[in-house]
């Protein structure tokens, strides 16, 4: 059941997506999600899917893996639907009681719901195809120019890697607590909502434990590897734009070119 | 009364790219008041093992029958078989929760539905059983030292009276003396009670002296199940699979090899040093 969650998992394959820099595939990711919320028409989102599908296709990683974030966002994704079928004012398809279905609350919970499943799945694209060290890398690289107004890029993105790294740790911690408590005799899915609740307690208190048990660890291990923040601090593989990285942008500026020049020259029109 | 698996297979993720066959058809019985050590490389499926040994991992096919019953009938009621097969995972110590050690003992026979007075008497039994101090009972698990935690940890299994005890890997992460401890306590438990225990291990120094029976695991498939010295005379095909046989066996064998009459079935150092002293008694009194 905790093997559900896929964030933050990389899919080790050869693909040209697999060997692009970072930060291209941070930009893309921005693009897409920015393009996905300029979407108001069909075309739009025909093409925002050709063009997603395509890279999942060139990403060489199953599609299978994508799809298992989905079930993280069911319950969202049903709930947004709902309030946008019923709460959107417009021409009514069928009405009763105060419920009014209409042909904009059709529109906007279809395209509410898409654009929930592709922000998904367009991240995990990133996630599965960079290793969480690249993607650092490439966060601390991309945004450096904030170090100037003394934000502490490096810190931060030291702090979304080890975050990123634990995710997994912390579920098979989990999932090994859950286990044990099992075999003394929890029960986990029967009794009422507050008998689950203190249910929880036997893996929340030891999970909370371990979690800072390796905090702690882990600043250690750093400190004794003389870790002094990212004041001249050299990489072993610095981050350099190949050719492909500059065709990947060209794609991307493309890409976002056309949606935008579809959403002004449409507007608000359904095809 | 036994706990009986007949050709268990398991596969890790199906359909997920990842599959990862850990249980190869395997096939064995494990009868009351045994003592047996449970042997294989990281990652030969011991620990997948023992975990369908109480229902926590659902076999992808094959059966698990305990006192005659199949545990996979869909009547059949998974408590009863956690009631009687105790499970220690590793590190049992990070599973502590409650602010005493009594009362996280407590959990297990509370889950068991008994009266407070049994839950009560029962923790206390199973404290004794693994050696605690009585002033440790009501200290919180963070003032205990790391075999300490341990033992209250297995305490907390124990005390719901388990007739079969799997411990994987006991003496993980502690040091000689907390170790000794450890499995001097379990072999007491064992010849006390008349528990059936499994030791699961990778170390066949831990397990030679202590176990009546081994079973030695590889690539998901149990390839030695038998009295540990007939194990170790196969220590060749045991290195080909990355374990080894205790020290003492290698000693003695080369001791054979130098012409000296040596008993090579020996596996612990006692009994090594009496074979080696009949010899050489048999020399001076020629």
């Amino acid at each position: 059941m905790l093997k559900d969650i896929t964030i933050g998992q990389y899919y080790q394959t050869q693909s040209p997506i697999h060997k692009l820099d970072p930060r291209v595939k941070l930009v893309g990711t921005m693009v897409f999600l920015i393009s996905l919320f300029l979407g108001r028409n069909i075309i739009m989102y025909v093409i925002a899917t050709l063009f997603l599908a395509a890279m999942i296709k060139i990403s060489n990683v199953p599609f299978k893996f994508m799809v298992r974030g989905l079930k993280s966002i069911v319950f969202i994704a049903v709930f947004s639907a709902v309030f946008n079928l019923f709460l959107t004012d417009g021409e009514p398809i069928v009405q009763f009681w105060i419920f009014r279905l209409t042909w904009e609350g059709v529109e906007m919970a279809s395209f509410m719901v898409i654009r929930l499943i592709y922000l998904i799945i367009g991240s995990s694209l990133m996630t599965l195809t960079t290793t969480p060290n690249d993607l650092t890398d490439g966060l601390e690289k991309g945004l450096g120019f904030l170090n100037k107004i003394r934000v502490p890029v490096h810190e931060i993105a030291m702090m979304m890697s080890i975050a990123l790294r634990f995710i997994p740790i912390l579920i098979e911690e989990t999932d090994k607590i859950m286990k044990a408590q099992m075999a003394r005799g929890a029960d986990f899915e029967h009794g009422s909502l507050m008998q689950r609740a203190k249910a929880m307690i036997p893996i929340l208190v030891p999970l909370f434990v371990s979690a800072f048990r390796r905090a702690n660890e882990l600043a250690t291990a750093m400190e004794a590897r003389c870790y002094h923040g990212g004041e001249g601090r050299t990489k072993m593989r610095p981050l350099k734009y190949k050719a492909c990285d500059h065709k990947a942008y060209l794609v991307l500026a493309l890409y976002l070119a056309l949606m935008i020049a579809i959403r002004v020259l449409r507007g608000g029109a359904l095809i | 009364m036994a706990l009986i698996f007949d050709k268990v297979n398991y596969t890790y993720e199906i359909g997920s790219g990842f599959e990862k066959h850990a249980l190869k058809d395997v096939s064995c019985a494990i009868d009351k008041g045994e003592f047996i050590g449970l042997i294989g490389h990281t990652g030969s499926g011991k620990s997948t093992l023992i975990q369908h040994m109480n229902g926590i991992i659902k076999a992808t096919s094959g059966n698990i029958f305990f006192d005659g019953e199949d545990i996979y009938d869909k009547d059949y009621d998974m408590r009863k078989l956690r009631n009687k097969v105790g499970l220690v995972f590793q590190y049992p110590e990070h599973q502590l929760f409650e602010t005493d050690i009594f009362k996280d003992v407590c959990f297990g026979p509370r889950n068991q539905g008994l009266s407070e007075k049994d839950v009560q008497l029962r923790a206390f039994e199973a404290l004794r059983l693994v050696g605690l101090e009585e002033n440790l009972y009501y200290q919180s698990p963070f003032d205990l030292s790391g075999g300490q935690k341990r033992r209250a940890a297995i305490a907390g299994v124990l005390a719901m009276r388990p007739d079969y005890l799997i411990l994987d890997e006991p003496t993980a992460g502690l040091d000689p003396r907390g170790r000794d401890e450890i499995l001097g306590h379990i072999r007491k438990l064992h010849d006390e009670t008349g528990i059936a225990v499994i030791l699961v291990s990778h170390s066949m120094e831990d397990v030679a002296r202590y176990v009546d029976r081994i079973m030695v695991m590889n690539q998901g498939q149990l390839i030695f199940d038998d009295k540990p010295r007939n194990v170790f005379a196969h220590y060749k095909e045991l290195e080909q699979v990355g374990l080894a046989a205790p020290d003492v066996t290698y000693i003695m064998k080369e001791l054979r090899d130098a012409g000296l009459d040596v008993d090579t079935d020996a596996i612990t150092i006692e009994e090594a040093k009496e074979s080696i002293l009949r010899l050489y008694k048999g020399i001076k009194t020629c």
